[in-house]
């Protein structure tokens, strides 16, 4: 009798423990989605930003979004962190859900509790999403606005940020990783963003791993936060950002339109969508659009928006190293990868950060399976004691290397000129391309014809050399000798490229030319 | 019937006309021979014509169209026997007509003499009197200084008008209401008439109060037959160039018996001074009065030549063409030729009317005639005469006008509904133009009324264009419908690109992309039905048919077959999602979740611009002067500077006033847009 009044006492008593769990996780659950409170709420959106909910809202697609570790909190007792301010989700959202009804991984630091600052709970959350993403195949997208490590858990916070980037690494070229920084991210926070793929700043934010105060104090330096490392230093002199926007709204809403061309990983499909475009348009304009004067410039991303599908480019890190384009485009629906040189820019020479900017998007559009289309107008490398002492030969190996060791369909475009060792780097028949084309206005030689006069013929007066510069480049300013070698697989009609290019995409679809087996490849970083 | 004389014509001019002309010259059988500068080298009239020679050297007008000698040289290399002058350039160069005589080289147009006698303002308008024809009361001469001009005008009576006495089209004309602005008047138009025709000598006259403009267009040929067509009206001007011209005059074609007065009149001159081929008699028409004095007659074919063509169904060209080669004019048009319906045509600068009509260059990235217009063809209901083609560039070398929009319809109505349709079917992309300003006359009471006068911009756009106006103004049920449509982009915009499409409401943002005006709009329903909340007011649209051919392939978007917008080939505005142009003006337009745009209003706008630490030159051209010199003050709406281009002098002002600090470019540099040309003193 004893043991079943124990039994019952357990049971009346088990019931009430039952509600009591239910109405604490209740409660839990509501502090979670409160955050920070209201007060840091407002004083976050008179800032100017949104909420890491708010965010989450923004970028998923509508009531797409399934939180995990709502409830997970710190265990740190130090330094006032006692366990009655242990706010459930520890300072970022996480979960995933869909953006174009495509499933993504995502975390949102808030910076409403304990300024988004990183701790050992937080990483833990950060990476069980990280890890889910990877087995499931699917996209990571990182929001950053956060404090850097929460100082009270010392060494827990740096743990949990090397947990993150061994995350970053693991993923790396498996399932495409992108980062939003949206509010601070300092210190050593800053490399699990630099090691995504792409990654997008609004101007409400700033990085940089020593803030204005120690770089005060070291170099006696005086700079404000936003001067030395706002979205747009990053986008045009670090080269670190790929997109800066005004603000929360924008930044997420190009987060969706990049993710469109994206696959969501390596050996999944790219997310083709139906031709709506007509193959077969030849736009008349492109025959006309080089101008006879061979020093003047003209709009590259005018030549490859008449090529591409209509309204399909979405270039990236346009204004740094903007002497190359690159972006993503569509050909018949298609998703392709566009490196251009913009004659625009230092006569779209090839420069050390240019090299850099394409080397990495070639890579990356090599790791997954998105084919290169590449427009060529290169007078060479750029000249000077600046470029050669900040490493020209090392960066521009880059390029050469990543387009060597790609084996996605590599189709190339050459418009005019493409000079010297420019002309081997960029794509060319030599490096493997499977479909290299130069337009009749095009000019394939080691270099210019002035140029080359003045080595060949020295000592001679200047109308003789006018005469010789003359000869070469009746000689090699033009795609003759290059067309006879099958250097260039045909001198194409400039309004027929789009075509062609089309039905050379189809027939490589399914192009196999794998590298040969190592462990990985050694080029110039 | 064939030409019997003329075998292969050299076209002395570069293009819409030229390929105008060419286009006529073909059609009769004719050769044509097409001369280009050295940046027209791969303009749209050299690849148009059989043959193309470069004339003369470098790319300024003066040592390419206008040197004589050269285009007279490429006439003999190239075997051509007859030269059609077009407009400006050589056309009313009588020392020119009479060379070509004396090569044996028929000029398509009048004898030389006949140039002459009508070149001159004051020997012109001596001829007229004695024609019998209606003349201005003024001053009979040239005045010799400004005390002289002050002492005329004071005898006329203000206000008066300072005019170059071999002026025309508008340019070297300058109007004075007081003695102070007839001496400041006096320099400037000086200035100006020795730049532009190489003769300073000024006339005055009296200035009619209420004046229209309007022309009686003839052709005459060498056996005395002058054939009189409907007439013209070209009010809507600027700065004395015309805009938006019609065929026939809504005034004179309620006054059948001042037609007939002031045809008579036009032949009566034509016949004085012994007028062959096409020419038109310019006359001003009192509005208050109904009076007509003659103003100056253009021995040429003019710009707006193809609105008499549509209402008369006649090739004013291929008759140039005919009398030239020696043929008499058809019977039927000796005398008055009957208009048959209305059209109206819109002539598309490459200027910014919102900005003062400064003039814009840059390279077209995008460009496509309104549907089932056709090019150069006078009896087409919609005709477009375009000097570009898509991806051309327009430079500062020459006349900023990319193309004329020509429609026609059974009466003015009509016409004008034809004409608004086509341009807002006009793809132009690349740079600024006013193709939204003239959609907007085209749709001005005022204008519609057709009851103004010459003084139509000035009294209706005081301040200039305000794009903005074009959406402010738009009936809430006309905008309601367009948030629809926009709706419906943005669907097919998303399917094609394979992006998701949010269920539920959407709150839809039209944004002028060059100006300030934003308009909100909560939209529910789809496929054609649908609720609009706009400014607190429900509308029910019904969107009848939709249709976006083929969604970012094409730019057009339909509504109930009519164009309602245009997909265009730019970004919009950061945070927007499309690029769109309404009735011509560029409008950016957001399609958003109701939450999302609940979370806008957290967003901080974009940092604001300092103030201008300097004059940027607003567009190309050439620094004339400098209008003040380092240190000194000047004041708000005073000159600066004054840039030449496109042949006009533009004077850059003060937008606040300000001390100049440093000069940044010298008299006579080229200046690129947006140049820094001076910078002021910054006062912290």
């Amino acid at each position: 009798m004893r043991r079943a009044t124990q039994l019952l006492r357990r049971h009346t008593s088990s019931a009430a423990a039952r509600a009591a769990v239910r109405q604490e996780i209740a409660s839990l659950e509501k502090a979670s989605i409160d955050g920070g409170g209201i007060d840091r709420i407002e004083a976050q959106h008179a800032k100017g930003k949104l909420t890491a909910r708010e965010r989450l809202d923004v970028l998923l697609d509508t009531e797409s979004f399934r939180e995990i570790d709502a409830l997970a909190s710190h265990r740190c007792d130090d330094f006032g962190l006692e366990s009655d301010k242990a706010p459930p989700g520890d300072g970022v959202v996480a979960g995933f859900g869909t953006v174009h009804g495509r499933p993504v991984c995502v975390f949102s630091q808030d910076f409403t509790v304990f300024g988004g600052s990183l701790g050992e709970a937080h990483a833990a959350k950060i990476v069980k999403v990280m890890e889910r993403a990877l087995h499931c195949r699917c996209p990571i997208i990182g929001l950053s606005d956060s404090g850097g490590a929460r100082i009270q858990e010392g060494v827990l916070s740096l743990a949990g940020y090397a947990d993150v980037f061994q995350r970053n690494v693991d993923a790396s070229g498996i399932v495409p990783q992108l980062s939003l920084v949206l509010g601070p991210c300092a210190g050593g926070a800053v490399y699990s963003p630099a090691m995504t793929d792409f990654l997008f700043m609004s101007r409400q934010a700033y990085m940089f791993v020593t803030g204005p105060d120690v770089v005060k104090a070291v170099t006696n330096e005086v700079v404000t936060r936003n001067d030395l490392g706002g979205a747009d230093v990053h986008c045009s002199k670090s080269g670190v950002a790929h997109g800066a926007f005004d603000d929360d709204l924008a930044a997420l809403k190009a987060t969706r339109t990049l993710l469109g061309y994206l696959p969501q990983s390596y050996d999944g499909e790219n997310p083709d969508v139906l031709p709506y475009d007509d193959p077969d348009r030849c736009d008349a304009a492109l025959n006309t659009i080089i101008p006879d004067d061979p020093n003047q410039s003209y709009d590259m991303r005018e030549v490859v928006k008449r090529v591409v599908d209509g309204h399909s480019l979405l270039i990236l890190s346009e204004d740094y190293a903007s002497n190359i384009i690159t972006a993503f485009a569509r050909l018949n629906g298609r998703v392709i990868g566009v490196v251009a040189n913009d004659p625009r820019h230092l006569a779209g020479c090839l420069d050390a950060d240019a090299s850099t900017k394409a080397a990495r998007f070639v890579r990356f559009c090599d790791a997954f399976q998105i084919p290169l289309v590449t427009f060529v107008d290169v007078p060479g490398f750029l000249p000077g004691v600046a470029q050669e002492h900040g490493g020209i030969i090392r960066h521009g190996a880059k390029l050469l290397f990543a387009y060597a060791e790609a084996s996605v369909p590599k189709l190339t475009v050459i418009t005019r000129k493409a000079y010297g060792g420019a002309y081997d780097v960029m794509s060319s028949k030599h490096l493997r391309g499977d479909a290299n084309y130069a337009w009749p206005s095009s000019e394939i030689a080691v270099m210019g014809a002035a140029g080359a006069a003045e080595i060949l013929h020295r000592g001679v007066s200047d109308e003789e050399r006018v005469a010789k510069a003359d000869a070469y480049a009746a000689r090699f300013a033009n795609p003759l000798l290059a067309a006879k070698r099958g250097f260039v697989d045909a001198v194409l009609e400039p309004s027929e490229t789009r075509p062609r290019l089309i039905a050379d995409l189809e027939v490589l679809r399914h192009k196999e030319r794998p590298n040969l087996p190592r462990k990985h490849s050694c080029g110039p970083l | 019937m064939a030409l019997t004389n003329l075998k292969r014509l050299l076209v002395a001019n570069r293009g819409e006309i030229a390929c105008r002309v060419m286009n006529s010259a073909r059609a009769l059988g004719l050769d044509t021979v097409a001369v280009h500068s050295e940046a027209d080298a791969r303009a749209k009239h050299v690849k148009y014509a059989d043959e193309a020679v470069q004339v003369g050297s470098g790319s300024a007008a003066t040592t390419s169209y206008l040197d004589a000698d050269a285009v007279l040289e490429a006439a003999r290399a190239t075997g051509a026997d007859c030269i059609h002058p077009g407009y400006g350039f050589l056309s009313e160069n009588a020392a020119f007509a009479r060379r070509c005589a004396e090569a044996g080289i028929t000029f398509v147009g009048p004898p030389a003499a006949a140039i002459d006698a009508m070149g001159d303002k004051v020997e012109s308008k001596r001829i007229a009197e004695a024609a019998g024809v209606s003349v201005i009361p003024g001053f009979n001469g040239v005045v010799e200084s400004a005390e002289h001009a002050v002492a005329v005008a004071e005898d006329i009576g203000y206000p008066v008008m300072l005019k170059a006495s071999a002026g025309g089209g508008g340019k070297g004309m300058r109007v004075a209401r007081d003695a102070r602005e007839v001496a400041e008047c006096f320099a400037l138009a000086t200035d100006e008439a020795k730049k532009s025709f190489g003769d300073d000598r000024l006339l005055v006259e009296k200035f009619v109060a209420a004046p229209r403009h309007v022309e009686i267009q003839l052709v005459a040929d060498a056996h005395g037959n002058v054939a009189c067509f409907p007439e013209r009206e070209c009010s809507v001007q600027r700065r004395n160039q015309k805009v938006v011209e019609e065929a026939p005059s809504p005034f004179v074609h309620q006054r059948p018996e001042l037609r007939a007065r002031m045809q008579a009149e036009a032949a009566q001159l034509a016949t004085a001074v012994g007028y062959t081929s096409a020419g038109t008699v310019e006359m001003l028409v009192d509005a208050t009065t109904a009076d007509f004095y003659f103003l100056e007659m253009n021995t040429r074919l003019q710009v707006e030549h193809p609105v008499t063509e549509a209402v008369s169904d006649q090739d004013l060209v291929a008759l140039m063409l005919r009398v030239a080669d020696g043929q008499a004019l058809p019977s039927e048009l000796v005398g008055s030729v009957p208009p048959v319906g209305w059209a109206i045509e819109s002539r598309i600068y490459a200027e910014d009317a919102a900005r003062g009509f400064v003039p814009s260059t840059g390279s077209l990235t995008a460009y496509a005639n309104p549907p089932a217009s056709i090019e150069f063809f006078h009896a087409s209901d919609v005709r477009v005469d375009a000097a570009v083609e898509d991806g051309s560039e327009v430079g500062i070398f020459y006349d900023p006008m990319i193309s004329k929009v020509i429609t026609r319809g059974e009466d003015r109505a009509a016409a004008l509904d034809a004409q608004r349709r086509a341009l807002d079917a006009y793809v132009v992309e690349g740079l600024v133009h006013n193709v939204p300003f003239c959609r907007d006359v085209c749709s001005h009471e005022a204008f519609l009324s057709g009851d103004y006068t010459t003084a139509f911009i000035e009294e209706h756009y005081p301040g200039g264009f305000d794009e903005g106006s074009v959406l402010t103004n738009m009936a809430p049920q006309d905008l309601a419908k367009l948030a629809c449509l926009v709706l419906g982009v943005d669907a097919a915009s998303k399917e094609v690109r394979g992006e998701l499409q949010p269920a539920g409401p959407q709150v839809v943002l039209l944004r002028t992309a060059r100006a300030d005006a934003e308009l909100v709009f909560e939209v529910d329903g789809f496929d054609g039905a649908y609720t609009v909340r706009y400014e607190g007011e429900e509308h029910q649209i019904e969107l009848d048919k939709a249709a976006w051919a083929a969604p970012l392939a094409t730019p057009l978007v339909l509504n109930d077959g009519a164009v309602a917008c245009q997909y265009v080939s730019t970004d919009a505005r950061p945070g927007f999602d499309h690029a769109l142009r309404v009735r011509g003006v560029r409008v950016d337009a957001a399609v958003r979740t109701p939450q999302t745009h609940a979370l806008s209003k957290h967003m901080k706008p974009a940092a604001a611009e300092a103030a201008a630490a300097g004059l940027a030159c607003p567009m190309p051209g050439t620094l004339l002067r400098f209008e003040a010199e380092v240190g000194a003050t000047v004041e708000a709406g005073e000159p600066l500077a004054v840039v030449e281009a496109m042949k006009m002098q533009n004077v850059l002002r003060a937008e606040a006033r300000v001390v100049v600090d440093e000069l940044l470019a010298d008299v006579g540099d080229v200046v690129a847009a947006d140049q820094m040309l001076m910078t002021f003193v910054v006062s912290d």
